[in-house]
């Protein structure tokens, strides 16, 4: 007998996953600093005020354009079909430690799904809205109106995006086993049983 | 103007905690400046004197068909007369010359929309100012302006606009504006002064057969610290667009409002509900097939769904996709 690991991702995903994090929590950081007063210290971590300005919508773009290649990876695999209203309606019972009655899934569980499309539709809309304000170089072509919705779309967005991502964190550190899925690209075999046995099966041939 | 070193600050931009405000009202007054428009005769003294006051000299740009000069306010010039012709009445033409710059609002949409801490600064006298050392360039006091007056430089990405004179204001001076108008058509005072003097012109003008004649202090921004007496106080539109109504535009005060604190708090929850969640129910663990391991050491990943049998790799080995029988 021998321990078992199953791929979950190729070298180039979890490079990209990684870059759209490092990403994220740049953009992330230098966005709430003009969020809320009390987040306007973490401008102190890109330079002060001016440069947090400069950089933060080059990070965001950056964030936005690394996660294209990650959508195109793995959207088919994130459609939501008729067995995640099942996981959905059990997740409560989950949440308070029972997983017995999770119906089996497939790669990824409804929540993963859910969490992926939060970041592709909070990415989309960041990344046009953020257009409409990024002084100096394209708040020009958009009147004031637009400004003003673009900003409150904006931040909204935002924080759908910080919520889901700290939805996808937590998950990870919750469910074990999980982290190294991208720190090291396999899982073990217990982890897809228990967690993916859908997923398990398809890698596995029932084996 | 620089706002730390006064001790009569009434409100300070994206700051949660109250300013030094020790001389705040009602020991200080409020301050007004009256325009009366109805003894306005466009000669742009004001807008010379604001220049040479501040230092400021704008480029010289195009002609735009009508006495404006520049053509809207910039980063440069605080302050432009505004010429429009209408018919208040058909047959009756009236040139009507407004002098645009900040308004100073009691309730600063600017000030309100600012997120960088001290850039923008309202003393207690009213007089809203832009403390540029603190300005990171965002462009949220255009956002948030009920008046489109702040402009931002592009040569230093600060934004600019009419400080009401603070510097001269704060040694008992009056803004230039007020001091170069030839006709006395802008004053300087308490704003119940400003306001006592209007009334007196509001009189003189129903006299003359104006009668909807009255002073512009909008309410819909708590008021004003720049005021206008005007000849059809009923349509304010009359002068270059000014507005009926101006008030902070709800998307503003919802980004800058509601929504601040309950995203944060939203965010905080997550965090902190995530860890209590862990601390409570514990984490989800799978049970690995104890013993495996120690038969004979031996790891294999299995790198992709099988065509004909598990694909498998041994571990720190290159994976060749070797299918097992």
């Amino acid at each position: 007998m021998t321990q078992r690991y199953l791929r979950r991702y190729r070298d180039a995903t979890r490079m990209n996953h990684w870059f759209v994090a490092l990403m994220f929590f740049a953009a992330a950081l230098s966005g709430l600093a003009f969020f809320h007063p009390s987040l306007f210290f973490f401008s102190a971590l890109f330079g002060g005020g001016p440069w947090t300005r400069i950089l933060h919508p080059f990070l965001g773009v950056a964030m936005v354009l690394g996660f294209v290649f990650l959508f195109f990876t793995m959207w088919r695999e994130n459609l939501l079909d008729r067995s995640d209203r099942e996981w959905i309606a059990n997740a409560p019972k989950m949440l308070a430690g029972d997983k017995a009655s999770m119906p089996p899934v497939g790669k990824y569980n409804a929540g993963q799904k859910l969490v992926f499309w939060a970041f592709g539709l909070s990415l989309l809309l960041l990344f046009v809205t953020g257009f409409m304000f990024w002084s100096p170089w394209f708040v020009h072509f958009f009147p004031i109106t637009v400004r003003r919705i673009a900003v409150l779309v904006h931040s909204v967005s935002a924080v759908v995006l910080i919520l889901s991502v700290i939805t996808h964190i937590y998950a990870a550190i919750w469910v074990k086993g999980t982290l190294r899925a991208m720190t090291r690209g396999t899982v073990t075999e217990g982890w897809a049983k228990l967690n993916h046995p859908l997923w398990h099966r398809k890698m596995t041939r029932g084996e | 103007m620089s706002s730390l070193q006064t001790l009569d600050i009434a409100a300070r931009s994206a700051t949660t905690t109250p300013s030094p405000h020790a001389r705040s009202r009602p020991q200080v007054q409020e301050v007004a400046k009256l325009i009366d428009v109805s003894t306005c005769i466009g000669c742009k003294a004001c807008q010379v004197a604001c220049m040479q006051w501040n230092d400021l000299r704008d480029e010289i740009g195009d002609v735009g068909g009508s006495y404006n000069n520049p053509n809207d306010l910039t980063p440069d010039s605080w302050t432009v007369m505004r010429f429009a012709e209408v018919e208040p009445e058909p047959g009756k033409l009236e040139w009507l010359i407004r002098k645009d710059g900040c308004m100073h609002c009691e309730d600063p949409g600017c000030l309100k929309a600012c997120p960088a801490p001290g850039a923008i600064v309202k003393y207690s006298n009213g007089i809203v100012d832009f403390i540029s050392e603190h300005c990171v360039g965002c462009g949220n006091c255009v956002t948030g302006c009920p008046f489109d007056v702040p402009r931002i430089s592009k040569t230093d990405n600060k934004a600019y606009k009419c400080s009401l004179c603070s510097d001269r204001v704060g040694v008992g001076l009056e803004p230039a504006c007020v001091k170069a108008c030839p006709t006395g058509a802008i004053h300087f005072g308490t704003k119940d002064a400003m306001h006592e003097y209007a009334s007196e012109r509001i009189v003189d003008l129903k006299d003359r057969g104006f009668a909807n004649a009255g002073v512009y202090d909008p309410a819909g921004v708590g008021g004003t610290h720049v005021m206008y007496v005007l000849q059809h106080a009923d349509r304010p539109g009359l002068y270059s667009n000014l507005p009926t109504n101006p008030k902070i535009s709800p998307l503003v005060s919802l980004w800058k409002g509601v929504a601040k604190p309950l995203a944060v708090l939203a965010m905080v929850g997550a965090v902190v509900g995530s860890f209590f969640h862990y601390m409570k129910v514990g984490p989800i663990e799978a049970k690995e097939d104890k013993g495996t391991e120690d038969d004979d050491g031996d790891v294999v990943v299995i790198e992709a769904p099988p065509e004909h049998g598990v694909v498998v790799a041994p571990l720190d080995a290159p994976p060749d996709g070797r299918p097992r029988a």
